[in-house]
């Protein structure tokens, strides 16, 4: 059992991972990009594309997808999201949507319906793990990956709260208008955020595309997962999305246990359950989702 | 050649025109105050120069150069700075990243964190507290601190006395003075008249969106400007006004 | 000049839309003897044209006029279409289950609703989704179901194909005419005048009095019930029901494009859209992917460049109005020299809706 619940744990960084840009993007731009699990699925395609055609080792081909993936940021929210955002809050929901039916069928018409794995192109990795005392095995891949969250989301907070750029990212979440007339130029750190978001949501994608098998329309589910960790972990801090993943993780591991189907349905009735404790204790909305970090007063 | 020119200025919020018309010029080193009933314009004449608002015809020019397509940011960069009305300050953050961040546009200057907190020592103590906790004359200070950490050439204060008790609009104006004695060209709007005309080289009285009087704070009568703000200088009712 | 003459005149109808009221009432006489016309095929499409006008209405009646953004309502897609499964197998007539089914899942829709409404915008709209993806995967552990291995509506089959097929087709006209009624006397009423103010400014709405949860919870449910309907109807015209095709986000998408299309925000514009959506379908349906790709592309065309669609830029151009839903005020041509303040002749129409 506590080998599940260390399995669980190291899947919540997973989690996290996928998590950090949905949550960093709606804080800043308070938009919910439903295209963002179909963009993590599209980064796992592209490395897979440069491992299998081209024999990169998906750790180089990060060095090649990660600036595409922010380039991707940068147009998708010069030419889409900006202006959708003019029309209201419910246009980017739809806008984003349909950038979701087009990039998954995209995926569908170049690669098929065929399942596909990172896994055969990083070699040992994928099956190799530790042994931790209590003859309990920890995956590498595993372990790499919930490390990679801790230091992502460390890395974001830092960028954010002592960097000139990541105040001027805040400065615009809080108040775009005010934060031109003080000097920042609130289209750029918009554009800044969107890359930032969509380069961990390339990293999200290429551990999808390690840990398991993805297809053309992986992106809906990890989409959910995204925003149930997100929404879960609330609170203003990057460090409740990694708490969020967690919970996930645990409660999907729950569920499998109750039931050769639970797996999912544990997931999604903890989010539930968390969303109705937080709804009926502060009534409106989801205030958490959309504050980014701040420092510690003191 | 004026250090910042204001010609012929029309903004609309909507079909709602604010600002009617305006022109008038200011030179390096002067002081202008805006007067008016509430309603009149000069909040969004002086955030139509900060940027914040397009105008529908007219234009305003920083040292002869025309500031129509500039975007807000790139105005802060070229030495004007607003203080807003309402203060406007970043609740989320510290007073210190609320400082720090009127440095973006980075324009050579002395001014430092270090510089304002000396200039408003109540702020000292509060440095890393957020803006959102403090009282409003440790907020008021916070963003003029935060305006002039741009190095401005110009700067436009809206009602900076605005919610706060007579000892602290004496301080805020205490430190304006010296802002003034330093040769900082300043714009302010301002409702107390007394105050605005003591501390100003020049005023602007502004009526419905236009200039109903304009004079030399010294040769200008409180009577002259209190007729300009209810519009008692128009000839007759009904006619057009100048 | 009198007065009376150059006071406004508060008008529902204009002399178009009684023109469109008749040739309302004439297409739907002309459909419903169509089956004795058309081929067994025609009356499939025809019918399929009737659920996409439902869910295209119904999801307009949630967005378009609620304000609520769902990307979850194949849920009540699939549950329409599992209960009547469920319903028919307990030996109740399957006619009967497809009309029982779409209550059952505006009931459902009931207690839902007063949790979701709390959530706002994406949250709302992702929300959904989730709820959608959990009761897809409940819905799978029903042995009936079996799973994606699915079931069938078997009791249906002890009707011959043809009666059968013209039964459903009428069945479908009823509930489109049905439903679109429901949908023109609420937005005709005084809810309607509740549901323009939220679509127009929902805090501003709050303000003065509109009771904005319960106005949106109404259309919550009537959403729901309509898609359910829709989805009973769809499991009637193809019998087999598989969770995976039923609770496919992919019947939201659909809805999506056809309201973007057709005018988000318009009675006439949904149905608009569903007739677009349905010739596309028929025309390019065929080629598969591309296809899909091409609805997506056009729904984040629409929605960045026309988002008010055909219908709503249509309405706009030529203040054309076929089936009026709000009030017009009409200033009659003020007289030369007259003192009374006229209204400026070029905008001699004010509309309300």
């Amino acid at each position: 059992m506590s080998n599940q619940i260390i399995q669980g744990i190291l899947l919540g960084g997973y989690y996290a991972l996928i998590a950090c840009g949905l949550s960093f993007m709606f804080s800043v731009m308070r938009i919910i990009n439903l295209a963002h699990g179909s963009l993590a699925v599209f980064a796992a395609f592209a490395l897979w594309w440069l491992a299998a055609r081209f024999h990169i080792s998906p750790f180089v081909g990060l060095l090649i997808v990660l600036p595409l993936m922010a380039a991707i940021g940068w147009v998708l929210q010069r030419f889409l999201l900006e202006r959708s955002a003019r029309g209201g809050a419910l246009l980017p929901i739809l806008t984003t949507f349909g950038l979701a039916i087009v990039i998954d069928n995209l995926l569908f018409e170049q690669f098929g319906a065929d399942t596909r794995s990172l896994a055969p192109y990083i070699g040992s990795l994928s099956y190799d793990s530790w042994e931790w005392p209590g003859s309990i095995y920890v995956g590498k891949l595993a372990v790499i990956m919930f490390a990679s969250a801790v230091i992502l989301l460390g890395g974001l907070q830092l960028f954010l709260t002592h960097t000139r750029l990541g105040r001027s990212i805040r400065a615009t979440s809080e108040d775009p208008d005010t934060a031109g007339l003080v000097g920042v130029d609130a289209r750029r750190a918009n554009a800044i955020a969107a890359s930032i978001a969509m380069v961990t949501v390339g990293l999200a994608g290429a551990f999808l595309g390690m840990r398991s098998t993805f297809d053309p329309y992986a992106g809906a589910p990890q989409l959910l997962f995204a925003f149930e960790a997100a929404v879960i972990g609330g609170a203003g801090s990057l460090w409740g999305t990694l708490i969020g993943g967690i919970v996930l993780a645990l409660a999907q591991t729950l569920g499998a246990q109750v039931h050769p189907q639970g797996f999912l349905i544990g997931g999604h009735v903890a989010f539930l359950i968390v969303l109705f404790i937080r709804l009926s204790t502060s009534g409106l909305g989801l205030r958490g989702l959309q504050r980014l970090p701040t420092r510690k007063p003191t | 050649m004026s250090l910042l020119s204001v010609e012929n200025l029309v903004v609309r919020h909507g079909l709602l025109q604010a600002v009617r018309g305006v022109s008038f010029t200011i030179e390096r080193g002067e002081t202008l105050a805006l007067v008016g009933a509430n309603g009149a314009g000069k909040t969004t004449l002086l955030r139509a120069i900060a940027g914040a608002h397009h105008p529908a015809a007219g234009r305003v020019l920083l040292s002869g150069a025309d500031l129509s397509n500039v975007p807000s940011h790139r105005r802060v960069g070229m030495g004007i700075a607003l203080v807003p009305e309402g203060r406007k300050l970043f609740v989320q953050m510290t007073v210190e990243e609320n400082l720090l961040l009127g440095k973006t546009a980075g324009r050579p200057g002395d001014w430092s964190v270090d510089k304002v907190l000396e200039m408003f020592p109540n702020l000292k103590p509060r440095r890393h507290a957020k803006t959102g906790h403090l009282s409003g004359g440790e907020q008021q200070a916070t963003a003029i601190g935060r305006a002039l950490m741009s190095n401005p050439d110009v700067l436009l204060l809206d009602e900076v006395s605005l919610g706060l008790s007579p000892l602290i609009v004496d301080r805020v104006y205490a430190a304006l003075q010296g802002l003034i004695a330093s040769g900082t060209t300043i714009i302010l709007v301002e409702q107390d008249l007394n105050r605005a005309l003591a501390v100003s080289d020049r005023v602007i009285c502004m009526l419905e969106g236009r200039v109903a009087l304009e004079g030399p704070s010294k040769a200008v009568s409180r009577e002259d400007v209190t007729k300009a703000y209810f519009g008692l200088h128009r000839k007759s009712p009904g006619s057009v006004p100048a | 000049m009198s007065a009376v003459s150059t006071s406004p005149v508060i008008e529902r109808g204009t002399a178009t839309s009684r023109i469109a009221a008749i040739a309302v009432a004439v297409i739907i006489a002309l459909l419903a003897v169509a089956p004795h016309f058309l081929s067994a095929g025609a009356v499939d499409r025809i019918t399929a044209l009737f659920i996409y006008v439902i869910l295209a209405a119904m999801w307009n009646a949630l967005a378009g006029f609620g304000g609520l953004v769902s990307v979850g309502q194949q849920v009540f897609f699939g549950l329409g279409a599992y209960f009547a499964i469920r319903l028919a197998d307990a030996g109740i007539n399957p006619f009967l289950a497809l009309f029982t089914s779409g209550i059952i899942v505006g009931a459902v829709s009931w207690p839902l609703s007063l949790f979701m409404l709390r959530l706002r915008n994406g949250e709302f709209a992702i929300g959904m989704w989730v709820i959608a993806a959990l009761t897809h995967l409940l819905v799978n552990l029903d042995r009936l179901v079996q799973g994606e291995t699915g079931t069938s509506l078997i009791s249906l089959n002890v009707y011959d194909a043809g009666a059968r097929r013209a039964a459903i087709y009428w069945l479908a006209l009823a509930s489109m005419t049905a439903l679109l009624a429901i949908l023109f006397g609420l937005l005709r009423g005084s809810t309607g005048a509740a549901i323009r103010a939220i679509r127009d400014n929902e805090d501003a709405a709050a303000s003065v009095g509109v009771r904005v949860t319960g106005t949106k919870r109404l259309l919550f449910v009537l959403a729901a019930f309509g898609i359910g309907i829709a989805g009973a109807l769809w499991l009637a015209t193809s019998i087999t029901f598989q969770p995976k095709t039923y609770f496919n986000v992919q019947w939201t998408a659909y809805m999506i494009f056809m309201v973007l299309v057709g005018g988000i925000g318009t009675f006439e514009g949904a149905i608009l859209g569903a007739l677009v959506f349905f010739l596309i379908e028929t025309w390019f349906g065929g080629i598969g992917v591309w296809y899909l790709v091409g609805l997506g592309a056009t729904a984040v065309l629409f929605s960045l460049f026309l988002p008010r669609g055909l219908w709503g830029t249509i309405e706009e151009r030529f203040g054309l109005r076929l089936l009026p839903v709000g009030y017009r005020v009409r200033f009659p041509a003020a007289a030369d020299g007259d003192a009374m303040p006229s209204p400026p002749q070029a905008t001699p129409y004010r509309e309300k809706a």
